[in-house]
């Protein structure tokens, strides 16, 4: 996806991950899910994170519980990105997301989708939020 | 003459603060902390730059005015109360205030035959103390059932037996805004030799309360909520009880002799629970802080809120996207959700116009279940706050379903 991408695009893509999330889900055999509970005395997003690992390789990741708009997309789509990738593939996924939110140079090539939240540092208060999953699925590969 | 835009100049924060993400700066974040007046700003500084010295017997005049203004400060509350001076004591807060009751008489006097009386619209600070006396002692917390919201005294008959010991509720709601009848539960609790606490951070920096009339056995406030500094408030207890309670603090300041066998005699209250230096600076911004409010007159304060709510609920009431949870709430908190758009979404929007409210559960977290949603936004004015703000409010939620302009205009 080209960094060009117009705002109007952005929103659709930010929407649509919110509204119809692909991975908003609690797997059905849990117990082959390392999980992680996420939330913040910052915001109201409260949700487990779910990754399913076959040796290095990430076969499911998803999440579940009570999140907002910017939280649901951006976890949602950083599980579209990390599915079918190694723990070294996924990690500088989203270190190359943490980098874009946090206005340090980053690699767009991975990002995706995900490109549509380089504007968060305009909302700084919302920080946590589009970096609540991604946090959650780093702790549960690293 | 009571004038809003008058009182603002006061206000250092809002001539240096006129702007946010490029609009007009309105603070309607009142009910979590309000603006400082230049008068408290200059009675901090005056103790730090003027009188900077410690309380508790120095022997030197500097020192003589700390004390005595520690004293004054402690005579003014006692008179925004209405009641003595030994019966005032400084904590840092509400927060404080309630640990230091649920502490000094919850944990000293409750046994598991007990039961304390709280509800969910309860802000954590006052339901969390209670757990720990539950855990310690085997008292039960039990809960009164809101009706529409609100506390009835026909609910509290229901939910007490009799092991109730202690009933402690807010006196205004931090979510919905609603007044308990405090004197009518006060009067039937202790026919039924009930304790009454009062959680009063939402209602003594918006109006008039006589601890007296109302005869509550605790009320507990914050400085930061009316004007004054973080970091200082103040329990009222009946002198009877919080002479029966122990202080959780103990140290400088609270003693007046003690041996190498233990043995401690320690002061009257309400010394006994101020162990340690004292917020000195804390004290005199209070002070400053309870004047200011004096001089505007907490009739005048409570009648205004009461005009801004209702002006607040006319403008909004028009907009069909727009879910008012407390309509009829007679406080200036005002309590919604945009259709559609999750709460911190739509305070993030509001943020890019320049206003600040608060979302999400505003540490009620009992009270979402009750209310079915997991999060609400929240405005609470001040009498510093306009019409013309609650004018650009309900005209930036004309627009409030494209939340996602915060973050691409």
């Amino acid at each position: 996806m080209p960094t060009s991408i117009n705002d109007k695009l952005k929103r659709e893509i930010i929407i649509d991950h919110y509204s119809s999330p692909r991975h908003k889900k609690t797997p059905e055999n849990i117990n082959d899910y390392q999980k992680i509970h996420m939330d913040s005395v910052s915001c109201i997003d409260n949700i487990y994170v779910y990754v399913k690992l076959d040796n290095d390789k990430i076969v499911d990741a998803c999440f579940d519980g009570v999140a907002c708009a910017i939280s649901t997309a951006s976890t949602d789509i950083l599980c579209d990105l990390i599915i079918n990738k190694t723990k070294a593939e996924a990690n500088y996924i989203l270190t190359q997301y943490l980098n874009m939110i946090y206005e340090k140079d980053f690699d767009d090539s991975v990002l995706d989708e995900a490109i549509v939240f380089s504007n968060t540092y305009k909302q700084a208060a919302r920080i946590k939020c589009a970096t609540i999953g991604c946090n959650g699925i780093e702790e549960l590969i690293k | 003459m009571f004038d809003p835009n008058k009182l603002r100049k006061d206000f250092p924060f809002f001539e240096n603060v006129k702007k946010m993400q490029g609009n007009n700066l309105v603070y309607f974040d009142n009910a979590a902390t309000t603006q400082k007046p230049r008068q408290v700003l200059d009675s901090i500084i005056q103790y730090y730059s003027k009188e900077n010295a410690n309380s508790h017997r120095g022997d030197y005049d500097i020192a003589h005015l700390v004390d005595d203004k520690v004293d004054k400060t402690r005579d003014l509350v006692s008179k925004f109360l209405n009641c003595d001076k030994r019966e005032v004591v400084f904590t840092s807060g509400t927060t404080m205030s309630l640990n230091l009751i649920a502490y000094g008489y919850g944990q000293k006097f409750l046994t598991k035959d007990d039961e304390i009386l709280i509800s969910e619209e309860e802000h954590s600070s006052n339901i969390l103390p209670w757990y720990e006396v539950s855990k310690k002692t085997g008292a039960k917390v039990k809960f009164i059932r809101l009706v529409d919201g609100k506390i009835t005294l026909e609910e509290i008959k229901k939910a007490i037996s009799s092991k109730t010991k202690l009933i402690s509720l807010a006196q205004v709601s931090n979510v919905l805004g609603y007044k308990i009848p405090a004197k009518e539960i006060c009067k039937f609790a202790h026919e039924k030799g009930i304790l009454v606490s009062i959680d009063a951070a939402q209602s003594a920096p918006h109006m008039k309360i006589d601890v007296k009339d109302m005869d509550c056995d605790f009320l507990s406030f914050s400085g930061h909520k009316m004007c004054g500094p973080t970091g200082i408030g103040i329990l009222y207890g009946k002198f009877e009880l919080l002479n029966r309670m122990d202080s959780f603090l103990v140290g400088g300041g609270n003693n007046i002799t003690y041996d190498t066998g233990c043995n401690v005699s320690y002061l009257y209250p309400p010394e006994k629970f101020e162990a340690g230096t004292l917020n000195l600076a804390g004290i005199y911004g209070l002070y400053a802080a309870i004047k200011y409010l004096n001089d505007i007159g907490l009739d005048n304060i409570e009648n205004y809120e009461k005009e801004l709510k209702d002006y607040a609920i006319k403008k909004l009431s028009s907009n069909k996207n727009i879910i008012i949870y407390n309509k009829d709430s007679e406080t200036g908190i005002l309590t919604f959700n945009y259709n559609g758009v999750f709460a911190q979404d739509e305070a993030t929007y509001l943020n890019s116009k320049g206003i600040c409210v608060r979302s999400g559960q505003h540490c009620a977290k009992l009270l979402n279940d009750y209310l079915k949603t997991p999060a609400t936004i929240r405005a609470s004015f001040y009498f510093y706050n306009t019409k013309q703000e609650i004018d650009q409010l309900a005209k930036v939620l004309e627009n409030g379903g494209n939340f996602l302009d915060a973050y691409f205009n």
